[in-house]
């Protein structure tokens, strides 16, 4: 090992911006997640899996499946970001790219961010593409489908951004999946019910700009929140670990 | 002849699972010096340099980053120290090459000859495209210590760097570690392997002094 020609050591004094950063976390993950995908599959596959099964173990008849269909979209999409929570920082916290990631100069929440983008991309949007397919299947009508389309879009979002929170404070334990949904959970609730209510109430023929409003305000909050709670949660984790 | 110190600890003190690691221990980093972090297994070596690295907060004394606390200026601190820690950082999907590039981005991204140079420079030469997995566990630190010859960083916190290392790779760090003291590099190691370098500080835990 040699280094040639390396000049004396001074203090670096400008180091490299935050957006550059964020852009490489986020093209490493995406990366990563496309060397193995089976396990970009495994959401989507539990996502269809809950979706189809839901007529045949409930009932097939149309009346019913047009006024639950959304809700079980919802259910179903809402626990398929639950299971793949788990594995946003596991992989990096098992083999130290997390440390680093801690270590780096940049403001840390930026980083989570980036990461939570790409998480969020990779199993939430998949998600919302899929399900006007299964909005077919469940009978839903064209104009509920939209809707349904819009509030996954606005929703699953918030589902990683709050989920990054739960992932980055379960990190050092070893049994963490149950401790993640129990912590999770009542955070997601209040998206699942506008999420429902949003469709609901297009399906009433009711306006839905209120709605949709509230769950912009859901996603802002999150957005502007959520990776400083993480960030500050991934400390703690490492400190003990 | 002295200069500034850049990492300065008082009356450090840690205690881990109800036990005392350490206590009063005082030391002081200077450009150009390297410190060896001794003591038995369980002493909180790695805990000492967790602690220095800023990754662990379980401490309770005085950290001074160029004089001042380093809670007042931890990006300065972050900017300009370097931790390598027993797992390598290393994602074991990725190539060498994709793991090196990830690496740097974030502190200061070099082109991909020099990346390759570096790699070369490790022993890695070949290897550059192969997923990381299906390289051997001294390959895999190759490529964490493949950071060295090119990081920038005044401050290095290496942990067990010689771990699962082949003599030979262990001489050329070791020469490495010389020659960047000698550019006026500070360098802290744990290590169980018998460093001996001229000027070398020993920091002795374990017994919760320390001797300089």
């Amino acid at each position: 090992m040699s280094s040639a020609g390396r000049t004396l050591v001074k203090p670096i004094e400008q180091g490299v911006g935050p957006l550059s950063a964020m852009l490489a976390v986020f093209s490493r993950d995406v990366r990563v997640a496309f060397r193995q995908r089976q396990d970009l599959l495994n959401p989507l596959l539990f996502f269809v899996m809950v979706v189809t099964l839901f007529p045949l173990g409930v009932s097939p008849e149309v009346s019913f499946l047009q006024q639950s269909g959304a809700g079980i979209l919802w259910v179903a999409a809402l626990l398929a970001v639950l299971l793949s929570l788990d594995h946003l920082f596991r992989h990096d916290f098992d083999d130290g790219t997390l440390e680093q990631l801690v270590l780096q100069p940049q403001p840390l929440f930026l980083l989570i961010l980036a990461k939570t983008l790409a998480h969020w991309i990779l199993t939430g949007l998949p998600l919302v593409l899929l399900a006007p397919v299964l909005g077919v299947m469940v009978h839903l009508d064209g104009n509920s489908i939209v809707i349904l389309c819009l509030t996954l879009l606005i929703g699953t979002p918030v589902l990683s951004l709050i989920g990054s929170i739960g992932a980055a404070l379960t990190l050092g334990l070893r049994s963490a999946g149950v401790l993640l949904s129990l912590l999770i959970i009542p955070l997601y609730i209040p998206v699942l019910i506008f999420g429902t209510g949003t469709v609901a109430a297009a399906g009433e023929g009711a306006s839905v700009g209120g709605y949709l409003a509230l769950m912009g305000a859901f996603l802002v909050l999150a957005l502007t929140l959520a990776p400083f709670a993480a960030a500050a949660a991934l400390r703690i984790s490492m400190s003990n670990s | 002849m002295m200069s500034e110190p850049l990492l300065q600890a008082v009356d450090l003190e840690c205690e881990r699972d109800e036990r005392l690691l350490f206590q009063n221990l005082s030391f002081s980093i200077v450009p150009g010096t390297l410190t060896r972090v001794e003591g038995p297994n369980g002493s909180g070596k790695t805990t000492l340099l967790r602690i220095l690295a800023g990754l662990s907060d379980a401490w309770t004394g005085q950290l001074l980053w160029c004089g001042r606390p380093r809670a007042h200026d931890r990006e300065s601190f972050y900017r300009n120290s370097l931790y390598l820690g027993h797992r390598p950082g290393i994602k074991p999907l990725l190539t060498p090459m994709e793991n090196l590039r990830a690496l740097m981005a974030g502190r200061c991204p070099v082109a991909d000859e020099v990346l390759a140079q570096a790699l070369a420079g490790t022993g890695l030469a070949g290897y550059e495209n192969v997923p990381c997995r299906n390289l051997s566990a001294g390959q895999q630190r190759r490529v964490a210590l493949a950071r060295l010859l090119i990081a920038d960083e005044p401050l290095w916190l290496l942990d067990e760097v010689f771990t699962a290392i082949d003599a030979e790779g262990v001489k050329a760090i070791e020469a490495l570690l010389q020659q960047r003291v000698e550019e006026g590099g500070a360098v802290l190691v744990t290590t169980h392997h018998d460093l001996q370098l001229p000027g070398m500080q020993r920091i002795l835990l374990g017994g919760g002094q320390a001797d300089e």
